[in-house]
């Protein structure tokens, strides 16, 4: 009687946290941790689509070094990076403001609001699909249609100008997730305070640099921190858009490590990317953590 | 006149906003009108209006002589993909939520820290590493391989979320089953899922959106025809350089976002509100 009491004691302790964490754990230990370790220690093998494991010491990482398209594809992987950012946080910062300062009816700017959400809730091979279209090098491209009104003739912009095709579609993809965080910050700033400062005859630009500004400050930071987080290891949409090409042109860091591993099937070089990628990624969220701690990271839109 | 002088900036407002949105209505006009059309004048003015675009739905496509597999297949497989997704997410995610909200263990800090910390890792630069572990589980080429990796990136995410619900109801409304004679378990059933609803539902249809359209995983883990998704699919016939048919691909791509469409219509509001709480895509 007394140890069956214990056992439904120790039952009651351990047996219902252990039940419904047990999937939970075992799904992030197998492809969070076990994956993290795994690259860890790939990335000092030179496995190939054999899959044997045959450790090479550090010449993974002195290939790197003297990768002849390892400068080119950093390069990139900063334009991509920068400037991506540089139209998530202005144009969301800019369609945040115009839907909830300047217009003030809620219907318009929500409906404006929607409408810029869907490049992000299309699946990325339609979005990039329209796109590809726009910049169709034929006569039927939309870019060229409109160069033809204008007696121009068709152009190839996307085997020309790569980086900026790749730099607009993921940027108008980032604009909204900028937009959506600005613009709960601006509407949670106090409505007497707008009062105020009219009554006070303030001009649009005083009240946007002294009042909206200071309130999406926090947000400003969160939201840079997190997409260069997100653009340092995404690449779903470039590989769509133009494979890292034409040559290494639009080639960032992240997919040339899916391309070598996926492609060249040089699965411990691609590893050693890969952990590069990773420990940045990790230098960036450690920063992101100190900036933020643990429970602003997710109350990101609050005031401070 | 200062009344004229505000509403200016207000006209200039919709200008503004009228012109950098135009070009994304304009983009899924552009699917609609060209699916319908034979061709179109411009590439933007639709010409002669046609269903020839949409024969897909009833005979297979074929190019360069060898047929694509059935769209029913691809329609399939994608429901498949993302209903199981789903409905692991939203099992595990209310398990581990509810655990993580309210139940006392050790390394409780450690776990909730955990799950946090996993939201900002950069899952796709381990893509090589899953490759090797669904080889080694024999799931390689399976879309119930995929399922799982697919669930596991997002369950720290969905986990959260879900905690936050918990979060928010009131631990009297617990005491007060338990008093009254109930046990955890089924105070959780009875009591506290049925207020957490709207919450559930709406991380149902943001996993289930997140499912169908995936790209990535599927097209590096999926090698096999039956198994071919509609993220695939599509992509199989945007990359055929000997025939870029826009109307046939531009039907193809309304075809896939129906539901994305639907959902979007029907419940953009809470997936706003996800969609603040920070979601990385995977």
């Amino acid at each position: 009687m007394e140890k069956s009491n214990r056992m439904t004691m120790i039952l009651r302790r351990w047996g219902l946290p252990s039940v419904m964490l047990g999937p939970f754990v075992l799904l992030i230990s197998i492809f969070f941790f076990l994956p993290v370790v795994l690259i860890t220690i790939l990335a000092f093998t030179n496995m190939d689509s054999a899959m044997r494991w045959n450790y090479n010491g550090l010449s993974n990482f002195k290939k790197m070094l003297s990768d002849p398209h390892i400068f080119e594809i950093i390069n990139n992987t900063v334009i991509y990076v920068f400037f991506t950012l540089l139209i998530n946080v202005f144009l969301g910062l800019a369609l945040a403001l115009l839907t909830t300062y300047f217009i003030k009816k809620e219907t318009v700017g929500l409906a404006v609001r929607t409408i810029w959400m869907l490049p992000r809730i299309s699946p990325p091979v339609v979005y990039v699909l329209i796109w590809l279209w726009f910049f169709d090098p034929s006569e039927y491209g939309v870019l060229n249609s409109l160069r033809s009104l204008f007696d121009l003739p068709p152009g190839k912009f996307l085997a020309e100008n790569p980086m900026t095709a790749v730099i607009l579609a993921n940027g108008l993809i980032g604009a909204s997730y900028g937009m959506i965080i600005f613009s709960s910050a601006i509407k949670s700033i106090p409505g007497d305070l707008f009062m105020a400062a009219r009554v006070d005859g303030a001009s649009h630009r005083s009240i946007i640099a002294d009042l909206i500004i200071p309130a999406v400050r926090w947000p400003l930071m969160f939201v840079t921190l997190w997409q260069i987080m997100s653009l340092l290891t995404s690449y779903e949409y470039i590989l769509l858009l133009t494979k890292g090409g034409p040559l290494f042109e639009t080639e960032v860091l992240a997919l040339y490590s899916y391309h070598t591993a996926f492609q060249n099937f040089e699965y411990g070089y691609g590893s050693a990317v890969a952990l590069v990628l990773v420990l940045v990624a990790l230098l960036f969220s450690f920063i992101f953590w100190k900036v933020f701690g643990m429970s602003k990271m997710i109350k990101a839109s609050r005031i401070e | 006149m200062s009344t004229q002088k505000r509403r200016l900036p207000s006209i200039a407002a919709y200008g503004v906003l009228g012109i950098v949105t135009l070009p994304i209505i304009l983009m899924y006009i552009w699917l609609l009108l060209n699916s319908f059309a034979q061709k179109m004048k411009y590439g933007v003015i639709p010409v002669e209006f046609t269903l020839e675009n949409w024969k897909f739905i009833w005979s297979d496509v074929v190019i360069n002589g060898s047929a694509l597999p059935s769209i029913w297949t691809a329609t399939f497989n994608s429901l498949l993909f993302a209903g199981t997704l789903t409905v692991l997410e939203v099992v595990i995610g209310i398990m581990a939520g509810y655990a993580l909200s309210r139940l006392n263990f050790p390394g409780r800090q450690g776990l909730l820290k955990t799950t946090m910390m996993l939201h900002a890792f950069p899952s796709v630069a381990l893509l090589i590493a899953v490759y090797y572990i669904l080889n080694f589980l024999g799931l390689f080429d399976s879309l119930s391989g995929v399922i799982l990796v697919k669930t596991a990136l997002q369950i720290p995410m969905t986990a959260w979320i879900i905690k936050g619900f918990f979060d928010d109801v009131s631990w009297d409304v617990e005491w007060a089953g338990l008093i009254d004679g109930c046990n955890r378990f089924k105070v959780w059933y009875t009591i506290v899922i049925p207020l957490i609803k709207p919450g559930i539902a709406a991380v149902s249809i943001f996993s289930f959106l997140s499912g169908w359209s995936e790209f990535l995983l599927l097209y590096t883990f999926i090698l096999s025809d039956e198994n071919i998704t509609l993220a695939a699919y599509l992509q199989k016939l945007m990359s055929n350089p000997n025939m870029i048919d826009y109307g046939l691909l531009s039907a193809v791509s309304l075809f896939y976002m129906v539901p994305v469409l639907l959902f979007f219509v029907l419940t953009q509001q809470s997936l706003m509100q996800i969609s603040t709480g920070g979601g990385k895509r995977v």
